[in-house]
């Protein structure tokens, strides 16, 4: 429907876009103010006195270079693992005729939905018993597969021609080769959105490294900002919202710079 | 000797002939071999941290295991459905399930209406800022739910930055998140504020599935664009905001960050979810307790998963 806009329909979209923004934008200008000129009454809006002392402190007393690392970390390795066992086996299940093929699959798709609060428990009792707690391969581990990424470069794989890969077979090559150098470099686009929703999803991740991340040195991000904003900072409403803003703009930038894989991502999933 | 010999030699007529190309294609019992080479990384993490702690939880549920036990996981007595029985004798899961149920029930409808509404104004011929519009819209989805509960926290304090404005109008605003009245609803209105993006993206790709014809035939019939909407526009997005509502609502039934960031289950019980009592009782270590209460959410959750299920199956 390719109508003439109407000027209501500018007026719907503006006001929704200034209520999405506004949050992260006084977020942003909070971060500057002193403690003291955020609890003023009345409000105001722009920094009377852009200060960084928020940050400083951030980074200073409260060590949040430890929790950034944490979670870069954590991230880098929760996504390469994604896509690599999710590559394999998204081959697997597009391009191979085997047995049991449809039973991995059922199994894998089975457990789509299945959310951390249900494993979260008897996962802390293994973490605990393989000696893990408080570690980065216990951050790490449970998050290396996800059926997700499984589901979404089996999509992405079928949509490749079958002629490719038996013209390489033909020319004697392995399976392994042929994933590798025929395959991988095809699937550029869905790597892309599986890398950008792996790594999103482990930087905003909370539950398992709430619960296995037991002392500040492990802690990452979301964890370090929810127990100090429930603890002994909670009034200081400047520094939390400096928290929020490192951990909110590197992953808004990531965004804004690669928007249309996040697109192709639900287009692909059908799944944010 | 001289038997085996000719034999040798007309082994080669007895083979089957030759491809005429010489294809490579492993056999089928050799690909099995290779396809689970494929699977074995994947599987193995799948089984250890996804399939196994699934089962687990499940069973542990039937048991009395806590955290004195944590050395011995199985080493423990089984006591059938007790931990079930204590739950929904316990007013708190009650309290906790109603909240939840709440959550879903007003966050998942307005979360759609909403979406909607943003998804058609963005369909209807809007060209200029169409990609400012969706990376405003869609940018809480992608952001921390703790970072931004801590800054939707600070916005609804009693000084905060929402009495501000309210004020501006003579309007003297509640303590929003200490009030039992409306602290689930200003929980309840973040989660729609975060969500109403995913469900943008998905109806901006359903609304081209309505049918261009349908619309102008309507329209020839003289149908106003309410009933297009009503008549035309919804029947084809059946499909879609059905989806859409099942996930929304999956991720509803888990809402957590929310709660533990801005009012710690308070006040009275009034925001606790049901995902959050689990927690807690996983803090106070009563594991085999909490996950009888987390498999009583994933009822919720594969209920929810069914429906959507038996319905694409009828669409095929």
């Amino acid at each position: 429907m390719q109508r003439k806009p109407r000027w209501w329909l500018y007026v719907v979209l503006v006001t929704g876009f200034v209520a999405m923004i506004f949050p992260f934008i006084w977020m942003l200008l909070g971060s500057f103010k002193t403690n003291a000129e955020i609890r003023r009454a009345p409000l105001n809006f722009l920094p009377e006195d852009p200060t960084l002392e928020n940050y400083v402190q951030l980074f200073g007393r409260l060590d949040f270079t430890t929790y950034f690392t944490n979670s870069v970390v954590v991230a880098v390795f929760v996504t390469l693992g994604n896509i690599a066992f999710s590559s394999m086996l998204g081959y697997a299940l597009a391009k191979l005729e085997f047995a049991g093929k449809k039973v991995l699959f059922g199994l894998v798709l089975g457990t789509l939905m299945v959310p951390g609060v249900v494993t979260f428990v008897p996962l802390f009792v293994l973490t605990s018993n393989l000696g893990l707690v408080n570690s980065y391969p216990g951050l790490i581990l449970p998050f290396l597969i996800t059926p997700l990424g499984v589901f979404l470069m089996r999509q992405f794989i079928l949509s490749l021609p079958d002629d490719i890969i038996e013209a390489a077979r033909i020319d004697g090559a392995s399976e392994w080769r042929i994933f590798l150098r025929v395959i991988m470099p095809l699937c550029g686009p869905a790597v892309a959105t599986l890398a950008i929703l792996t790594f999103l999803g482990s930087w905003n991740n909370f539950l398992w490294p709430l619960v296995v991340a037991t002392s500040e040195d492990k802690y990452t991000l979301p964890v370090a900002l929810a127990l100090y904003s429930v603890g002994q900072n909670a009034s200081q409403y400047g520094l939390m919202m400096a928290g929020a803003v490192v951990v909110v703009v590197p992953v808004l930038a990531i965004f804004i710079a690669l928007q249309r894989y996040f697109v192709q991502g639900i287009a692909l999933t059908g799944i944010k | 000797m001289a038997v085996i010999a000719p034999q040798t030699g007309r082994a080669p007529l007895t083979r089957p002939p030759a491809p005429a190309a010489p294809r490579r294609s492993p056999g089928r019992r050799k690909m099995t071999w290779i396809a689970w080479g494929f699977a074995a990384p994947f599987m193995i993490l799948f089984v250890v941290f996804m399939a196994g702690p699934i089962l687990a939880s499940f069973v542990m549920s039937f048991t009395d295991l806590t955290t004195r036990d944590l050395r011995s996981p199985f080493n423990v007595n089984f006591v059938g459905v007790e931990n079930y029985i204590n739950l929904f004798n316990d007013p708190r899961f009650i309290t906790a399930l109603t909240n939840t149920a709440v959550f879903v029930i007003a966050g998942v409808p307005l979360t759609i209406v909403l979406a909607l509404l943003v998804a058609l104004a963005l369909n209807n011929g809007i060209n200029k800022f169409r990609t400012v519009f969706r990376v405003g819209y869609y940018a809480p989805v992608v952001t921390s739910i703790v970072a931004i509960a801590i800054v939707w926290k600070f916005i609804l304090q009693p000084d905060g930055l929402l009495n501000g404005f309210l004020a501006l109008f003579g309007i003297s605003g509640p303590n929003w998140l200490e009030n039992t009245t409306f602290a689930l609803p200003s929980l309840i209105a973040m989660a729609i504020w975060r969500n109403i993006g995913t469900l943008m993206v998905i109806f901006l790709a359903g609304l081209q599935g309505v049918s261009q014809e349908q619309l102008e035939a309507a329209m020839m019939d003289g149908a106003g664009p309410v009933k297009r909407f009503f008549n035309v526009v919804i029947p084809a997005m059946r499909p879609t905001l059905l989806f859409a509502a099942v996930i929304t609502g999956i991720g509803f039934l888990q809402f957590f960050e929310e709660p533990f960031v801005m009012t710690r289950g308070g006040p009275l019980d009034a925001t606790l979810s049901t995902a959050m009592y689990t927690f807690n009782q996983f803090g106070f270590g009563n594991y085999s307790y909490a996950s009888a209460a987390s498999y009583v959410l994933f009822l919720g959750i594969v209920v929810l998963s069914l429906v959507q299920f038996r319905f694409l199956r009828q669409k095929d």
